[in-house]
C-alpha cells in the first residue's frame, strides 16, 4: 500500500499516457475496442482519485501526498507535486469528466483511434496542471494541454461553417477557431513564460513552496527596477495569461469560436475542465505569490469579473445559435469565480475572503458539471436535428419528453436554482463579496437576472411553443448511452444543491490557509 | 592501449566512401546496403561514446594524440568533452537517418553516398579536434563536397545558382576565421596548434578584443548568424534531402561550436567586449528569422528560415557568457539538429510525391501518410518550444540566460516563440489537412519502412529529451564548466 500512497498523484497523471500508448498498438478498424479500453482506461484514474479523496486529511494544513523527485536539475525545477483542497477537487472534477466524455465520445467514428488517444493525452495535461508544486513543472503542463485540445477541434469539430478572413479567403469555421484558440492561449502565455523565467533567474529555483516565501518577500531592486515596478508587471504578466483562459471580459472571444466548433466531448472538457486553469492559476500562483499587489489591483479584477457576469448574461441572451448560448453562458458564470476570487483578494485572511473562496472553489466544480451537461445535452440534439439554430426547434418536449426534463433539470442547475448546485456556490460568492466590493456584487446580480432570462430563452424556443412540424418523425428520444452519461452528472448537482458539506469540507481548510 | 573509438568514428565515413568508389557503379543494391552498414556502425558507435562519457569526471576524455607536424607544433588531437559528445551522437543519429531516406536516390548512388560520407568525416573531425590546425583541416573536408552534392543532385532550379552562393560564403568565411587563428599561433609563441595548450596562453586583452570578432563571425557564418545567413536559406532549399538534413542538422551546429570552441574558449576577454553587440546581431536572427518565415509559400524555405531563427537562438545563448544560456545552446544544438533533420526528411518525403512544395498547392497528407504527419507535428512542437519536448528543455534555460544578461532581449526574443507557432501550425493544417489536390490526388503512396524507421528515430529523441532533460543536460553542462572557468580565469 506505500507504494501506492507514495506514488498515487504520478499514478493518476501518467496512466492516461500509459494508457494512450497501449491505444496506439490496437489496430485503427477495431472501433468498439479502442472506444471500451479507452473508457476502461479513463476509469482507472477516476478510482485512484476517488482513493485519494478518501484518504486526503481534511485538517491538516499544507499539500498532501507530495512527491519529490529530481527533473531538470541544471535550472533547479524537479518533479514535485502535491495537492490541496482546491486541487484535489479540480483532480476529482477532471478525472470524473474525462471518462463521461468519453462515453459522450462513442458515437465518433472518423479515426476513433487517434481520438481517444488525444483525449486521454489531454487529461494527463490537464492533472499535471492541477497537481503541480513546481512553477516551470505547472507551465509544461499548462501548455501542453493545448495540443490535444487544438487537434481535437481541428480534426473533429464540426464540420459546417466558413469564416472569411482578411482579403476574402475563406477557411472551415473549425480550422479559424482551433487557430484562434491555440494562438490566443500561447500569446496570452508568453507574458507567463517571461515573468517565469525572471523569477526562475532572480530566486534560483522554481518549487513552488519555497518560492511563497522567498519570493514575496523580495526587497531589492532588480535590473535597475524597483522592486514594486518588476512584481507589478510580473503580476500583469501572470493575471493575463489566467484572465485569457477564464476567460475574463474582454479577453473571451475565442472562447465562442472555440466552445461552438468543438466536437461535443471537446465542449465538455473546454467548459468543465480547461477554464478552470485559468480560476486554478489565479488560487494557486497569483494570490500567493502577489499578495500585494492582487490586494491593489484587485477591484480592476472584480470590475472584469463583473463585465463578465454582464456581458457574458447579455451575449447568450442574444445568440440565435444553442451552442454558442451555452458557450456565452460560461464567460456568464465564470464570472463568478473571479468576482469570488478578487474580493478575497482585498480582503485576504478575513471570514468575508474564506467564504468567498469558498463559493469561487465550489462555482469552478459545479460550472464544470453543468456545463458539461449542458454542451452534451446541446450535442445530443444537434446529432439529431444537425442543426443549432433556435428557430429550427421548437415544441419538442411533445416529441422527446425524457430528454426534455434532462434538460430542464440541467439548465436550473446553471441558473442557479435553490436546490441544485449553482445556488449554493453563488450564494457563497454574492455572500463573501458583498461586503467588500458591493456596487460590483449589486450589478453582478442584475448580470443574474440576466441569467435567468437566457436558460428560459433555450428552454423555451427548443422544447415549449408550436411544435416545429418537420421534426415528427425524425426524432429519436435520448438513448441509454447518452442517459447514463448524464446521470451521474444529475446526481452530483443535486448531491451538493441538497447537502454541499462533503466537499465545502475539503475546499474550506485550503482557503483558509491560503494566505 | 585503450581502443580508439573517436579515430574510428572520424574515419569510418571516408574509408567507406572510398570502399563505394572501387566498387561497380550499377550494383546499386549493394553500394546501399554498404553505406547503410557504414552509418549504423558508426551510430551505435557515437551512442556506445555517448554513455560511456564519464560525466561526473567531466573534462575531455577518450583523448587521442599523435604528432603529425611536430615542428610546426601541429598534432592529430581528438578527444570528446561534455559539449562535443551530443554533437558527434547527432551526426550519427543524421548520417545514419540520411542514408535511410536516401535509399531511393537513383542517380549515381555510389558517388552521392561516397561524398556524402566525405562530408560526416569532415562533420565528426570539427567536432572532435582539439587541435587548431586539424580542426581548419577537417572543416575545409566538410565544405568541399557540399559544393558537389548540392550542385549535381539538387533541385534544378537553383542548384548551380546555391551552391556557388554557400561555398563561396563559407569559405570567405573560414578564410577570415583562418586569419585570426594564425594571429593566435603567431601571438601566443608557444609554437603550438594544440587547443588545449592554446587556452593557456594569456593574450593580451587588446590583442582579443581586436581578433575576436575575425574568429567569432568567420565561423558565424556557417552558423546562420545575421546579417551572414544568406547563403543558408537558399543552401537548404537547392541541396538533395540528405544533405538538407546534413546541412541544417549538422553542419550549421559545425559553424556555432568552432565560434565557440574558438572563438569564445580562446579569446574570453574579446567575448566578454563584443556579446553585447553580437547579442543584438542574434535578436534579429531570431525575431526577422521567425518573421521570413511566415511569410514565404515554398515549404522548404519555411523550414530554411526557421533554422536561422532557431541557429540565432543557439548565438544568443552563447552571447549571455553565462551558466544558464550556454547550457541552453549546447542542448538547442543537438535539439535543433535532430529536429531539423526531421523536417527536411518530411519535406523531400512529400516533394517526392507531389512534384511542388508550394504550400497552397499542398494538402491532405495526412490520410495518405499519417505517421510523416505525426512525426511533422512532433517537430513542429518542437520548434514552437512547447514544453515536454527538447525545445522547451534548450529554449527555456536560453532565455533564462538572456534574463541575466540583457532583460529586454529576452521580453521582445519571446515574440518569436508565438510567430513560430502560427507559422508551424498553419503549415500542418494545409498541407497535412483540408483537402488533397485531385491532380496528384491518386498517385501519393505511403512512405516506405526504411522512411517510417528514421522518423521514428528522429521523434522518439525529440519526446525522450523533453521529458527528460537529465538524459543531456548533465552532460552539457560539465562542458559548460569548463567554458565558465576560461571565461572567468582569463
Amino acid at each position: 500500500m506505500s507504494f501506492l500512497d507514495n506514488n498515487l498523484l504520478t499514478l493518476i497523471l501518467f496512466f492516461p499516457v500509459a494508457s494512450s500508448l497501449v491505444l496506439l498498438f490496437l489496430p485503427g478498424k477495431e472501433k468498439k475496442l479502442i472506444r471500451w479500453v479507452a473508457l476502461l482506461a479513463s476509469l482507472v484514474p477516476l478510482i485512484l482519485s476517488i482513493i485519494l479523496w478518501l484518504n486526503f486529511k481534511t485538517g491538516i494544513k499544507g499539500f498532501q501526498f507530495e512527491e519529490h523527485y529530481v527533473w531538470y536539475s541544471a535550472i533547479n525545477s524537479s518533479y514535485h507535486l502535491g495537492i490541496d483542497g482546491i486541487s484535489l477537487t479540480m483532480v476529482l472534477l477532471t478525472t470524473l469528466l474525462i471518462p463521461i466524455a468519453i462515453l459522450a465520445s462513442f458515437n465518433i467514428e472518423e479515426n476513433v483511434k487517434a481520438y481517444m488517444v488525444l483525449f486521454l493525452l489531454l487529461e494527463t495535461g490537464l492533472l499535471g496542471v492541477f497537481v503541480s508544486l513546481d512553477l516551470l513543472l505547472f507551465f509544461v503542463f499548462w501548455e501542453i494541454g493545448l495540443v490535444p485540445m487544438y487537434f481535437l477541434i481541428n480534426q473533429w469539430g464540426s464540420e459546417k461553417g466558413e469564416r472569411e478572413l482578411w482579403g476574402g479567403i475563406k477557411v472551415k469555421a473549425r480550422t479559424y477557431a482551433s487557430f484562434k484558440f491555440l494562438i490566443y492561449t500561447m500569446t496570452g502565455s508568453l507574458g507567463l513564460l517571461l515573468a517565469i523565467q525572471m523569477i526562475g533567474v532572480v530566486s534560483g529555483t522554481f518549487d513552488l513552496p519555497t518560492l511563497f516565501a522567498s519570493w514575496t518577500t523580495l526587497n531589492q531592486s532588480l535590473f535597475g527596477l524597483p522592486i514594486e515596478t518588476v512584481k507589478t508587471i510580473a503580476f500583469w504578466a501572470f493575471t493575463i495569461a489566467f484572465a485569457l483562459k477564464v476567460p475574463v471580459w474582454p479577453f473571451h472571444t475565442w472562447l465562442p469560436d472555440a466552445h461552438t466548433e468543438a466536437p461535443t466531448a471537446g465542449s465538455m472538457i473546454l467548459a468543465g475542465v480547461l477554464l478552470k486553469l485559468g480560476a486554478y492559476g489565479f488560487l494557486r500562483l497569483v494570490l500567493p505569490l502577489y499578495p500585494v499587489e492582487s490586494k491593489h489591483y484587485a477591484g480592476a479584477l472584480a470590475f472584469l469579473a463583473t463585465m463578465s457576469i454582464i456581458f457574458g448574461a447579455f451575449s447568450a441572451f442574444g445568440q440565435r445559435d444553442f451552442k454558442r448560448l451555452v458557450a456565452y453562458s460560461s464567460v456568464n458564470h465564470m464570472g463568478f469565480v473571479v468576482l469570488g476570487i478578487a474580493a478575497a483578494a482585498r480582503v485576504q485572511g478575513t471570514e468575508n475572503a474564506v467564504i468567498a473562496l469558498n463559493g469561487a472553489v465550489l462555482q469552478m466544480f459545479n460550472h464544470g458539471i453543468s456545463a458539461a451537461g449542458m454542451f452534451f445535452l446541446v450535442g445530443v440534439i444537434y446529432s439529431r436535428t444537425h442543426t443549432r439554430n433556435l428557430d429550427d426547434y421548437g415544441g419538442l418536449f411533445t416529441l422527446v419528453p425524457v430528454y426534455g426534463g434532462i434538460l430542464i433539470f440541467t439548465s436550473m442547475g446553471a441558473l442557479g436554482l435553490p436546490g441544485l448546485n449553482g445556488f449554493v456556490s453563488e450564494f457563497l460568492v454574492v455572500r463573501g463579496s458583498w461586503p467588500i466590493f458591493s456596487v460590483y456584487t449589486a450589478f453582478a446580480m442584475v448580470g443574474l437576472l440576466f441569467t435567468g432570462a437566457y436558460v428560459l430563452k433555450g428552454i423555451k424556443q427548443v422544447l415549449h411553443g408550436p411544435l416545429n412540424e418537420k421534426w415528427i418523425g425524425h426524432l429519436s428520444e435520448i438513448s441509454a448511452r447518452e442517459v447514463i452519461v448524464i446521470a451521474p452528472l444529475m446526481v452530483i448537482m443535486l448531491w451538493i444543491g441538497v447537502w454541499p458539506a462533503w466537499i465545502l469540507n475539503v475546499i474550506n481548510r485550503a482557503v483558509e490557509v491560503l494566505f | 592501449m585503450q581502443f580508439p573509438v573517436i579515430s574510428v568514428i572520424v574515419f569510418t565515413p571516408i574509408i567507406t566512401s572510398l570502399l563505394l568508389l572501387i566498387m561497380p557503379g550499377n550494383r546499386k543494391t549493394e553500394i546501399r546496403v554498404t553505406s547503410l552498414g557504414a552509418a549504423a556502425l558508426d551510430l551505435s558507435l557515437s551512442i556506445w561514446l555517448y554513455f560511456s562519457y564519464n560525466v561526473s569526471a567531466g573534462g575531455y576524455q577518450f583523448v587521442e594524440q599523435y604528432n603529425w607536424l611536430p615542428q610546426f607544433g601541429i598534432s592529430y588531437h581528438v578527444g570528446v568533452d561534455g559539449l562535443n559528445t551530443p554533437l558527434v551522437l547527432l551526426t550519427g543519429v543524421v548520417m545514419f537517418t540520411g542514408v535511410l531516406i536516401s535509399w531511393g536516390v537513383d542517380d549515381r548512388p555510389r558517388e552521392f553516398f561516397a561524398f556524402l560520407f566525405i562530408l560526416a568525416t569532415g562533420v565528426f573531425g570539427v567536432f572532435v579536434s582539439l587541435d587548431l590546425f586539424m580542426l581548419f583541416f577537417f572543416y575545409e573536408i566538410a565544405v568541399f563536397p557540399m559544393y558537389l552534392l548540392i550542385s549535381t543532385w539538387g533541385w534544378k532550379v537553383t542548384r548551380e545558382y546555391a551552391a556557388m552562393k554557400l561555398t563561396l560564403y563559407l569559405f570567405i568565411g573560414s578564410v577570415v576565421a583562418l586569419i585570426g587563428a594564425l594571429a593566435m599561433y603567431f601571438n601566443s609563441g608557444l609554437g603550438s596548434f594544440d587547443l588545449i595548450t592554446l587556452e593557456t596562453a594569456n593574450f593580451s586583452v587588446g590583442f582579443q578584443r581586436f581578433w575576436f570578432p575575425f574568429v567569432f563571425i568567420g565561423f558565424a557564418v556557417l552558423g546562420g548568424l545575421f546579417p551572414f545567413h544568406n547563403w543558408s536559406p537558399d543552401g537548404h532549399v537547392a541541396a538533395p534531402t540528405a544533405v538538407s538534413m546534413f546541412h541544417a542538422g549538422v553542419l550549421m551546429k559545425l559553424g556555432a561550436f568552432a565560434s565557440l570552441r574558438i572563438g569564445i574558449m580562446l579569446l574570453p576577454e574579446g567575448a566578454k567586449f563584443w556579446m553585447p553587440t553580437i547579442i543584438l546581431l542574434t535578436l534579429v536572427n531570431v525575431v526577422y528569422g521567425a518573421f521570413i518565415a511566415s511569410v514565404q509559400t515554398d515549404f522548404k524555405y519555411v523550414v530554411g528560415f526557421s533554422s536561422v531563427s532557431h541557429m540565432g537562438l543557439v548565438a544568443m545563448g552563447f552571447a549571455t557568457l553565462n551558466r544558464e544560456g550556454l547550457i541552453g545552446s549546447g542542448v538547442q544544438m543537438f535539439s535543433h539538429g535532430v529536429m531539423t533533420a526531421l523536417f527536411f526528411a518530411v519535406v523531400g518525403m512529400i516533394y517526392d510525391r507531389a512534384h511542388t512544395r508550394q504550400i497552397p498547392e499542398l494538402g491532405g497528407f495526412a490520410k495518405k501518410m499519417p505517421l510523416v504527419a505525426v512525426a511533422f507535428i512532433v517537430g513542429g512542437l518542437v520548434s514552437m518550444g512547447m514544453p515536454g519536448f527538447s525545445g522547451f528543455v534548450a529554449e527555456f534555460p536560453i532565455f533564462m540566460g538572456v534574463w541575466e544578461f540583457k532583460p529586454w532581449i529576452a521580453i521582445v526574443g519571446a515574440i518569436s516563440i508565438v510567430i513560430t507557432a502560427s507559422y508551424i501550425i498553419r503549415i500542418i493544417s494545409s498541407v497535412f489537412f483540408g483537402k488533397m489536390p485531385e491532380s496528384y490526388a491518386d498517385h501519393i503512396t505511403d512512405v516506405k519502412v526504411l522512411d517510417k524507421v528514421a522518423l521514428i528515430f528522429l521523434s522518439v529523441l525529440l519526446i525522450v529529451i523533453g521529458v527528460f532533460p537529465s538524459i543531456m543536460v548533465p552532460m552539457v553542462e560539465s562542458g559548460v564548466e569548463n567554458i565558465l572557468r576560461l571565461l572567468g580565469g582569463a
